[in-house]
């Protein structure tokens, strides 16, 4: 998901921060919870549920009519950065967390770290459950622990290319497969009086996408110690390849998804978008004049001839610390993320692209699109989804990172600094605010 | 205030009195001017959301944004029905919470503090100082600080998630004690009561007959600060719900428009949905506005 609210999410952030600190003094840092046995429990079971996703309550009615013995109760807030994860942290704290929570790829080590998730490995509805996730996102719900597995994955955002089919045809420039070609492309574009993209300041987790896709790690955990590398080689390849971009003035500076930004898109200002599967929508809603006129490529390679792709966005159902019926949620997280009615639901109701192997052979993901061009764009997605690399590791304070990251992101398109100076500032900062939390960091 | 009575005395020591009359005139019209840019500065964003709720989707990023479109109107009850019917009709009891946590919240709210401000000002005993002092300490420590251990004690209780977890701490107003302690002192006279006893009523009976009557206006005002504050809480209900029929419209705005991402059709709903969530509080300012400002006043005077 998106995280589009920075402003008030750091506000919220900024006012809680002191029980965010409370958690962590009690917790320690380091707990390891065992997989004790999961026995499921006699009798009905009432269990709670909470997301932010639009309509998932009306998936959550469907399992209740199934599911005399297992009633759900739906619960809502606003989205995780926004206040849910603190909520979620808070009631942690209470001792009255929901059963099962949804939390965000790049939020689960947070909840990890900070003891706040049960592990449901021995819960027989997970067992064998890993072939049917995408591989990629089950080491997002394991962390590569032995006999762990602490949320389902729910769904992903993998990232490729729409770009303006109609304009690249028109001026007769190619359409980019490698980033060599892209900012050769950017600078006839803007020969054209266009941009080849935007330049998104805030959305740092679409800048560790464009990092996931060329390999590199921004986060590492041996088991105990934490290591944050930032300013690795991909990383900064990444960040020098944008600053050119930037310098050249071949990219716009507009705040994502504001008013100017669905314009300068409208208005054929954009020539591409990177981004994830979930950005189609946004496209069709943000820029209906261009009806038609997009197509889909996967993203630009960093060598010719390459498979790799990124991930922006995406969430796991996690059962909650304190949950006491563990079984039946593992089971009802099980459902919610891999029963085909639910997800063709989810994808109807709540835009979710299924983390699950099945969901990409939903009807919905196997017609063409009109809004582009009657493409079967979600192929593309599929086979990117298949190539992102499994290895990436998010760290346990990604709120704070990512703001830190933004802040210098904001001063380099300002002229003052470079998109480098930002991963650096970014890896200072995130490393202070490990030590500040006591997590074990090298 | 005394700004202007300092520049006023000044220029009678500098110049001839009688450019005194133009200096005041030009310090008039800065005075309006500065009042003219504040008061556009302030309603511009209102306006925003008047044009913006008369827009489709499409219109947002393609039209001008502080002017209408031709069927704006027809969009705007497009919209308007879209809002009322999203989501079953949640939107409709969110006003409805909102109402109900900010009407009556600062009805009793209002009462509690008269109570007690009258009880500060009018009776004598040990300890009434430091009461008030730590009342108005009270003033000084913002809500939202307060938010989270309340989280901690209503959950010992197993009161969040409730009505009541936004309504109890919402009839709290220090606030409301110390202007009704100030307005009290001022505006209801000892002899009155005297009399009142003498004439065999009782305190209660004296409090809800005379003083409250006597205090009218200060509590025209303490209402609606009460009103606005409960009806623009937003740090609370988020803490403590999760439930969204418990929502107060703040909170269920605001979850909407965290979910933009998703759901991009929300992005209209939230901003007729934000139109609509002040109308009430323009309708409570508009009616109540002759108490309000004869309120501030007299509060201030001691």
């Amino acid at each position: 998901m998106k995280t589009q609210s920075k402003m008030v999410a750091a506000a919220v952030a900024v006012v809680t921060a002191f029980a965010l600190s409370a958690c962590t003094g009690s917790s320690g840092g380091d707990s390891s919870t065992a997989s004790s046995s999961c026995a499921p429990s006699s009798g009905k079971v009432d269990l709670t549920f909470t997301t932010w996703v639009p309509g998932m309550d009306k998936v959550v009615d469907l399992w209740n009519q199934k599911n005399p013995d297992i009633q759900v109760k739906f619960q809502t807030g606003p989205s995780g950065n926004a206040g849910t994860y603190q909520n979620f942290f808070n009631q942690i704290k209470a001792g009255n967390a929901p059963d099962l929570g949804q939390v965000e790829y790049d939020a689960l080590p947070n909840f990890r770290v900070q003891d706040g998730l049960t592990n449901i490995a021995a819960c027989t509805p997970v067992s064998g459950a890993q072939d049917k996730f995408v591989d990629w996102t089950w080491k997002q719900v394991t962390f590569d622990e032995k006999d762990a597995v602490y949320a389902v994955p729910q769904d992903t955002g993998p990232i490729a290319m729409f770009y303006r089919k109609d304009l690249f045809d028109a001026a007769g420039i190619p359409v980019p497969t490698t980033w060599d070609e892209y900012a050769k492309d950017a600078a006839l574009i803007k020969a054209q009086g266009s941009y080849i993209t935007n330049f998104p300041k805030t959305d740092v987790n679409w800048f560790a996408g464009m990092v996931w896709q060329n390999g590199g790690q921004w986060f590492k955990n041996d088991g105990n110690d934490w290591t944050v590398d930032l300013t690795g080689d991909k990383s900064t390849q990444v960040a020098d390849y944008w600053q050119k971009l930037i310098d050249n003035g071949e990219v716009s500076k507009l705040a994502s998804f504001s008013d100017e930004w669905n314009k300068s898109f409208n208005d054929g200002q954009q020539w591409t978008w990177i981004s994830a599967v979930w950005g189609a929508s946004t496209l069709e809603t943000g820029a209906p004049d261009t009806l038609g006129k997009w197509a889909v490529a996967p993203m630009p390679q960093w060598k010719s001839g390459g498979d790799q792709a990124g991930d922006w966005g995406g969430s796991s159902t996690a059962v909650l610390k304190g949950s006491k019926h563990p079984y039946e949620a593992a089971k009802f997280a099980m459902w919610l993320n891999s029963d085909p009615e639910a997800l063709a639901l989810e994808n109807k109701l709540g835009g979710l692209y299924p983390a699950a192997k099945a969901g990409a052979d939903l009807d919905a993901f196997t017609s063409g699109q009109e809004f582009y061009g009657g493409q079967k764009i979600y192929d593309v997605f599929k086979e990117a989804s298949s190539q992102v690399n499994p290895d990436f590791t998010w760290g346990p304070t990604m709120t704070q990172t990512y703001t830190d990251v933004s802040d210098g992101f904001g001063s380099a398109l300002g002229g003052s600094g470079t998109l480098t100076d930002a991963l650096k500032t970014g890896q200072q900062k995130t490393i202070d605010a490990l030590k500040a939390q006591s997590i074990p960091v090298k | 205030m005394s700004t202007t009575a300092t520049q006023r005395r000044l220029i009678r020591n500098d110049a001839p009195p009688r450019t005194a009359g133009r200096e005041s005139i030009v310090s008039r019209s800065g005075a309006m001017l500065v009042m003219a840019v504040f008061t556009f500065y302030f309603l511009i964003p209102v306006w925003w959301l008047l044009v913006q709720s008369t827009k489709t989707r499409g219109e947002f990023s393609s039209t001008a944004p502080l002017w209408f479109t031709p069927d704006g109107f027809s969009s705007f009850v497009a919209n308007l029905g879209t809002l009322f019917s999203y989501d079953s009709g949640v939107f409709v009891r969110w006003l409805v919470n909102s109402v109900f946590y900010a009407g009556a919240g600062a009805f009793l709210g209002t009462l509690v503090a008269a109570m007690c401000g009258y009880a500060l000002a009018k009776y004598q005993f040990r300890g009434r100082e430091v009461l008030f002092n730590v009342v108005l300490s009270g003033v000084l420590v913002p809500a939202t600080a307060l938010a989270l251990p309340l989280f901690l004690i209503f959950s010992q209780v197993q009161l969040t998630n409730t009505y009541w977890a936004v309504f109890l701490p919402s009839i709290v107003s220090p606030f409301g004690v110390y202007l009704a302690r100030i307005f009290a002192a001022s505006s209801v006279p000892d002899e009155l009561l005297e009399a009142a006893r003498l004439d065999g009523s009782g305190e209660v009976r004296t409090f809800f007959t005379l003083a409250i009557r006597l205090m009218s206006p200060a509590l025209v005002t303490m209402f609606l600060f009460q009103f606005v504050a409960i009806w623009n809480n937003f740090f609370l209900p988020l803490i403590m719900l999760r439930d969204q029929t418990l929502f107060p419209v703040t909170l269920g705005l605001y979850a909407w428009n965290s979910s933009i991402g998703q759901a991009p059709e929300l992005r209209s709903l939230v901003i007729i949905g934000a139109f609509v969530s002040i109308v009430p509080l323009i309708i409570a300012f508009l009616s109540l506005q002759r108490f309000w400002s004869g309120g501030l006043a007299a509060g201030s005077i001691k």
